[in-house]
């Protein structure tokens, strides 16, 4: 690693630090101040203190699992069924006539319109935010893996045909990794998504989770404790995006963000 | 040896309304070099497509034997594969072992020992038209279908490459059609030139080139028959 290497993996941790340095001393400053009331916003004392309550009662742990295992079973369901479907969506002009309105109408729809019929159907609980949560992605990843695989060099078709890679081959040696890096941004995005509908869901049709934790917190009055909740889930959610962007370095991947 | 030929006769296409190509007339006999030239939008890359079998034409007769391959102007290869995985691509029926052998030949061939491994973004354009090439002729194609396969590198890497391609072809001979506005590069390597008219186009002139390859690009021969293209293709000094 050369020097100018060096530096700029020192800056990318020194930069964030000092951002986020400068907002808790403002934090800190105003409350002590007195400029920012406690009724407003809690002191960086009682958001400690409301952390360390949560951490010691174990529900924090439980509610981060909750929510956690929620994104992960919605993301994992929206993953598998809609990447398949975009791609068919993207190679079959049947399929994409008769379903391409239904995704965009889905899409424009916010998930949060489903809540009443989650609870209804499926009752308070980890059933009705997975349900929201696959509901509201879904659509995005097979609309996004569509639009992928519509821009797709028409070449490397012609290759394919010379190199008689046809039918599943096609699909599999051709079509997949020709939109992985794509892929990839789609996925961040869809991760995104499900982590604000998680957080949505869970403050309206769950009754664990960090979500809930806010609900609970604001039902009680604990500012403290809703500051809790919004600082995990923040980073969590950074953490997430984070394990999904090493996937750019992957060889059969960075060639889409090399170029 | 194994070569293809291919039949043309009669040949028209036209896209809805737009007649490109009308009553198109050729013969290739296995083992030929081909190249095919004309103005821009004469229709060129449409003949090359029904060559290659990825258009019907609309009317008239079409008839290859063997397998075809097309080497593209750039882009052609698979980005998410290696220089091995790319040339592995010609050999499909092969079993690993041979597969590897005739990959490991192909790289020595081509000049790209050392860049097994290498993505074709890290390669030059040079040297990516390389891998494309050795690509098309892994696994015995019968006829290399060219479509302006140098035109997007610089003058000099384009007169080694075409040299090159000569010293491939010497290896292991193939029928060729070359499509390209570049006229010196098809009178340097063509057995025999054709050239389209504006659309629709038809063949409107022809030259055979008696000259034995490699050929200089300088080499009387090859400026001769440069002069005539330019001529039959309108352009006086």
């Amino acid at each position: 690693m050369d020097t100018k290497h060096i530096r700029n993996s020192i800056n990318s941790w020194l930069y964030p630090s000092l951002t986020f340095g400068t907002l808790l001393l403002i934090w800190w400053l105003a409350s002590a101040r007195g400029y920012l009331s406690e009724q407003f916003f809690p002191t960086p004392a009682a958001f400690v203190t409301g952390f360390r309550e949560e951490l010691a009662s174990g529900s924090l742990f439980r509610d981060t699992l909750a929510s956690l295992s929620r994104v992960a079973a919605g993301y994992a369901l929206s993953v598998a069924v809609g990447v398949p479907l975009g791609m068919i969506l993207g190679t079959v002009l049947g399929a994409r006539l008769a379903l391409l309105p239904l995704l965009n109408f889905l899409r424009s729809l916010s998930p949060l319109a489903w809540i009443p019929f989650a609870i209804f159907w499926i009752g308070i609980g980890h059933g009705a935010v997975i349900f929201l949560i696959v509901i509201a992605a879904l659509p995005t990843i097979a609309l996004s893996t569509m639009a992928a695989v519509a821009g797709i060099p028409k070449v490397y078709f012609r290759v394919a045909q010379d190199y008689d890679l046809k039918g599943l081959q096609r699909l599999t040696r051709v079509i997949f990794p020709a939109i992985l890096p794509q892929l990839v941004t789609t996925l961040r995005v869809a991760m995104g998504l499900c982590w604000l509908v998680m957080v949505a869901g869970e403050m309206l049709a769950g009754n664990t989770g960090l979500g809930y934790l806010i609900h609970d917190a604001n039902n009680g009055l604990r500012l403290d404790l809703i500051v809790v909740g919004m600082v995990v889930i923040g980073l969590l959610g950074m953490l997430c995006d984070r394990l999904l962007m090493f996937l750019t370095r992957l060889p059969g991947i960075r060639w889409g963000y090399d170029r | 040896m194994s070569t293809g030929s291919i039949r043309i006769k009669g040949l028209s296409h036209s896209y809805g309304a737009t007649a490109v190509l009308k009553d198109i007339h050729l013969d290739v006999s296995p083992g030929e070099f081909v190249a095919i030239v004309g103005p821009s939008g004469s229709g060129k890359s449409t003949l090359l497509s029904l060559l290659s079998g990825y258009l019907k034409p609309t009317s008239g007769v079409l008839e290859r034997t063997g397998t075809t391959r097309t080497v593209h102007q750039a882009d052609g290869l698979y980005p998410w594969l290696t220089v091995e995985g790319n040339l592995a691509l010609g050999l499909p029926k092969l079993d690993a072992a041979s597969k590897r052998r005739a990959v490991s030949d192909m790289v020595g061939r081509i000049g790209l020992a050392g860049f097994e491994k290498s993505f074709p973004h890290a390669l030059s354009g040079g040297m990516r038209q390389r891998v494309e090439i050795g690509r098309a002729l892994c696994g015995g194609t019968d006829v290399l279908m060219l479509d302006e396969p140098f035109s997007a590198l610089d003058y000099l890497t384009r007169l080694k490459m075409r040299g090159e391609l000569c010293r491939l072809l010497e290896d292991q001979p193939r029928t060729v059609i070359l499509v390209t506005h570049d006229i010196e590069e098809a009178t340097q390597l063509a057995d025999r030139v054709l050239v389209l008219s504006e659309r629709p186009a038809s063949i409107v002139y022809e030259l055979k080139i008696d000259v034995p390859r490699p050929r200089d690009v300088t080499a009387p021969g090859v400026v001769d028959a440069t002069k005539a293209v330019l001529k039959a293709m309108g352009y006086e000094p």
